[in-house]
């Protein structure tokens, strides 16, 4: 899933306090797993908001809506008929989200009310860890499914590097070495003859080096 | 034991303190009430393990909140006890009850009069 994390407080009243009107908009779908923008960090958020400028003497409307998604048109399109009531929207969606709604709802300011911060996992509650970073050729059937591009600093397709001490990365000694992971799982797959081929140059062209992506499928274009 | 307690405090009865959530304490501000405690068994007595544990962590994501936007995080408090002290949940109610009069009113409820 997309890992998001909440925005200060604080943040979120300088980008509002010049409107009047504001809706809360809420994702049920990532940003609720990570506990970032679901419906209740949409409610916690919008009774914090209204406590806030009932008390400095400000009339603040703050509605709040939690949308199945933010990121599909359909889902968008359910507040076309509310939108009107408000001249701001902080979105609880992803990056993804908050660009969708600003472009479908051209007149009206949108602010992102988290950080997105990576593709990962829940490894536990309240702990979320990067996996992915969508490189568009995805390379995993060769590192025993352990992903170099998103768990080695450096990136590195022949790794490890010199800098892999006692299972550990250089860079930070409580981030294990993926390259360390990758030849762990390879020896308990029985796989070690795979390690032996060299990784030719990646393209990096899928990645973000070749500009903004896009997926075209025709066979499911109507 | 018919002990009194603070005719002020308006019990809320849950399954286990695990229940009660951040948003269920700022609500409880948004309509003016002037504190808010939980009283949950004593740590590591917990039937579900780690109720007032949850709890505990809320109250205190509460208390940050409510000094953010002014309301003043001193007013919402975790306590905790064993099921058979009656005695010191009377006197919790009280030790509450004296710190919010201390406090006064909840700002919110005199600035929605204000506005009204
Ligand atoms: S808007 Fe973002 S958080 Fe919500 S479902 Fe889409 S990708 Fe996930
Ligand atoms: S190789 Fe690329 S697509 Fe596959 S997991 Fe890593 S970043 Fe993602």
């Amino acid at each position: 899933m997309i890992v998001a994390d909440r925005k200060p407080i604080e943040e979120i009243i300088q980008q509002v306090e010049a409107h009047r009107n504001v809706l809360i908009l809420g994702c049920n779908e990532c940003v609720t797993v990570c506990e970032a923008g679901g419906k209740k960090e949409v409610g916690i958020l919008a009774s914090a908001l209204r406590m806030y400028f009932i008390n400095n003497g400000k009339d603040m409307r703050i509605d709040e809506i939690t949308l199945e998604r933010q990121c599909d048109h359909e889902y968008l399109e359910e507040i076309r008929d509310r939108i009107d009531r408000y001249d701001a929207v902080v979105s609880l969606a992803c990056g993804v989200g908050v660009q969708f709604m600003a472009e479908k709802y051209l007149s009206k300011p949108v602010y992102p009310g988290v950080n997105t911060c990576f593709l990962g996992v829940t490894e536990k509650r309240g702990l979320w860890t990067e996996r992915c970073q969508a490189c568009g050729q995805c390379i995993l059937a060769n590192t025993a499914g352990i992903c170099p591009i998103s768990r080695c600093a450096k990136r590195i397709l022949n790794g490890p590097c010199g800098g892999s001490t006692k299972g550990k990365c250089e860079v930070n000694k409580d981030l294990d070495c993926a390259w360390q992971l990758i030849v762990d799982r390879l020896k308990s797959l029985g796989r070690m003859d795979d390690y032996e081929k060299l990784f030719s140059i990646k393209d990096w062209s899928t990645d973000r080096a070749g500009g903004p992506r896009k997926v075209v499928r025709e066979d499911v274009q109507i | 034991m018919r002990l009194s307690y603070p005719s002020s405090t308006k019990i809320i009865r849950v399954p286990c303190t695990g229940k009660v959530d951040i948003l269920h304490i700022l609500r409880a501000f948004e309509k003016g009430a002037d504190g808010v405690y939980a009283v949950g068994c004593m740590e590591g007595d917990c039937h579900f393990n780690s109720g007032n544990f949850r709890a505990r962590k809320r109250v205190e994501q509460a208390k940050k909140l409510l000094d953010t936007v002014g309301v003043g995080g001193e007013r919402v408090q975790m306590f905790n006890l064993s099921s058979a002290e009656g005695p010191r949940f009377a006197e919790y109610a009280r030790e509450m009850d004296q710190r919010i009069r201390e406090l006064g009113p909840n700002p919110i409820k005199l600035a929605m009069k204000k506005a009204a």
